[in-house]
């Protein structure tokens, strides 16, 4: 289990986020909302590693995250990033194949679960294309399905974070995307989900931590946290909130 | 893509072309040798029992000159084609040269310094020359690379953005201390300067291609086991670390294997422009871009093609001899272009 207290970072300076303290729990799909520059992708990059905190500390298990040899981190804890920047021409398998890196599971293991990661992302119809050749939101579900296979099939002690994996996505695999998670997460996986979207965090998250210039400002179920109060005071967004009719969960409109 | 070569094909064809272009490149010469004597006398050698009947001119030949002169090719194209992966990988761009981070402009200041430095203190002695000259020129370009290495580093991390732009400042800087120590030269050595930076694998010796052969296999056996840990990197470093490679170590890795390669093989055969650029390309462009394939593939078509280019500077203008890397920058340069234009449309 990944979980942080009192953390705090500072870039250049200023603290540009402060006061977290959050556990990923097993089979939770915790959604990260906040306006641009609320410091969402600073989290991630605290709860991956990537940065290092000058406050406060990163557990994963019962130990610092920095203490982990990294091919056994990297067995338990998955990140996606915003973009990716390759730009050699594997082709789509192969890209989703180097999420089995960290495992020594053998060929035919790591090709059944390329293939399965690929039929979870829905991009099995793009096996045996060339990367390059892909549109932007074709990659983007590529490498969610790398992660996914790094993790495959996912269970309780994994851990998956996502920097908006929807942003590039059409309607439909916006949906299928976060459905695809949430499917993960009921295998017992903990996963963080930065998202913009806050129809589809309602739908998907079990929780939602809102950051408002790099503090929480609610930790909570998204009924609890996705008031019209808080999204104005959060973004300054005048909106009406209604329970979805057929599924019960919030729904925001702007007004 | 169904485009690809299979990777069995592959190795298929690039074995055969390897044993072809080194038969021909120990038949072919000033004195050229039927190819069928040369096949019994390289068997003979081998310690084959082959009758060695009329073989003892063929046999002095290639023991002497031919052998040597080939292995040379051989490792100095393998070990040129897998620091270009090496690099290409390290900073993520297929067009990326080894010369990059300085290796070849830190061996041609090493050299310029052996060559100049001993003519003004009235010639090296035969017997040590070549050897200081190679010894300079190699621990030339360890020096400079390791300098740029270290300008790119900061808080323990490689930055190899600034790896890059310190790789130009510092072959920038190398260049102009080579264009003293030139204006210092005499004629003579002026002349020693100029071929040399055009490479040679003209007077090869055993003394020579040992240190290269052992850095050569070093090399060859050390990059492929990091062929994953590269398909990795080329998603990006942070991306790299998070599949549990140590992206720091494995950038260390790679530019000292680039160091020791391309050094190795400049100072035993002076400067040989773009077969580690094009090499790991055309590979790429047969086989795709895993490193698994590429990097095994890129030292048999590197020692081929260099071979090859060694013929055309041997049968060009026979009897003289054209320096080869007038050939692979004759040849290279195209390419490259072609290539460059071609990602374009």
């Amino acid at each position: 289990m990944l979980r942080v207290e009192n953390l705090q970072i500072r870039r250049g300076g200023t603290i540009v986020l402060a006061d977290i303290d959050l556990a990923l729990n097993p089979g939770e799909v915790l959604g990260v909302l906040g306006p641009n520059g609320a410091g969402k992708s600073t989290l991630l990059g605290a709860l991956c590693g990537e940065l290092r905190a000058d406050h406060g500390h990163v557990w994963l298990d019962q130990r610092p995250l920095a203490e982990w040899d990294g091919a056994r981190r990297a067995q338990r804890l998955a990140v996606l990033p915003q973009s990716s920047t390759l730009d050699f021409a594997f082709r789509v398998e192969e890209v989703v194949g180097m999420g089995r890196l960290p495992h020594q599971t053998g060929r035919q293991r790591d090709d059944e679960i390329v293939a399965a990661a690929l039929q979870a992302a829905d991009v099995g119809h793009l096996s045996g294309r060339s990367y390059t050749a892909l549109s932007g939101g074709e990659r983007q579900r590529v490498h969610l399905a790398r992660v996914l296979a790094q993790l495959w099939p996912g269970e309780a002690g994994q851990t998956l974070l996502l920097d908006e994996p929807t942003s590039m996505l059409d309607p439909l695999h916006q949906h299928t995307t976060l459905q695809a998670v949430r499917q993960f997460a009921d295998r017992g996986a903990a996963v963080l989900v930065i998202l913009h979207d806050l129809n589809l965090a309602a739908r998907y998250c079990d929780r939602i931590l809102l950051l408002e210039n790099g503090r929480p400002h609610a930790l909570d179920t998204p009924q609890q946290v996705l008031r019209p109060e808080s999204l104005k005071a959060v973004f300054g967004l005048e909106v009406l909130v209604q329970p979805h009719p057929e599924r019960g969960h919030p729904l925001i409109i702007a007004r | 893509m169904s485009t690809l070569v299979k990777p069995r094909s592959l190795f298929i064809g690039l074995g055969l072309l390897c044993v072809l272009a080194t038969w021909l490149s120990l038949a072919l010469g000033p004195v050229s040798l039927p190819l069928l004597d040369t096949l019994r006398a390289a068997l003979r050698m081998l310690g084959l029992p082959i009758a060695g009947d009329g073989l003892e001119q063929a046999e002095l030949i290639l023991g002497q000159i031919r052998l040597p002169r080939t292995l040379l090719g051989l490792a100095v194209g393998g070990v040129l084609a897998l620091s270009g992966v090496a690099m290409q990988g390290l900073f993520r761009n297929p067009l990326a040269d080894p010369g990059l981070v300085g290796v070849s402009s830190g061996a041609a200041l090493g050299a310029a310094v052996a060559i100049v430095g001993g003519s003004l203190f009235g010639g090296l002695p035969e017997a040590i020359g070549p050897y200081l000259l190679s010894i300079c020129a190699f621990l030339g370009g360890l020096g400079v690379t390791a300098l740029v290495y270290r300008l790119g580093r900061r808080n323990g991390q490689t930055n190899v953005a600034t790896m890059l732009l310190a790789g130009i400042a510092l072959t920038a800087l190398a260049g102009s201390a080579v264009g003293l120590f030139t204006y210092l030269a005499d004629d003579a050595t002026l002349r020693t300067l100029t071929f040399w930076n055009l490479g040679s694998l003209n007077g090869a010796s055993y003394a020579r291609l040992w240190p290269l052969l052992l850095v050569t296999t070093v090399v060859a056996l050390w990059l492929p086991r990091r062929a994953r840990a590269l398909n990795a990197l080329l998603l990006g470093e942070s991306e790299a670390s998070h599949l549990g490679i140590n992206v720091e170590r494995l950038k260390r890795e790679l530019v000292f294997c680039t160091a020791l390669g391309v050094g190795a093989a400049v100072a035993a055969a002076g400067m040989i422009g773009f077969v580690g650029l094009v090499v790991p390309h055309l590979v790429r462009l047969l086989a795709g871009p895993d490193h698994r394939v590429l990097l095994p593939a890129s030292i048999l078509a590197g020692a081929s093609l260099l071979l090859l280019a060694d013929l055309v500077a041997r049968l060009a203008l026979a009897p003289a001899e054209l320096p080869i890397g007038i050939v692979t920058a004759f040849i290279g340069a195209p390419f490259f272009l072609f290539l460059l234009l071609r990602g374009r449309a």
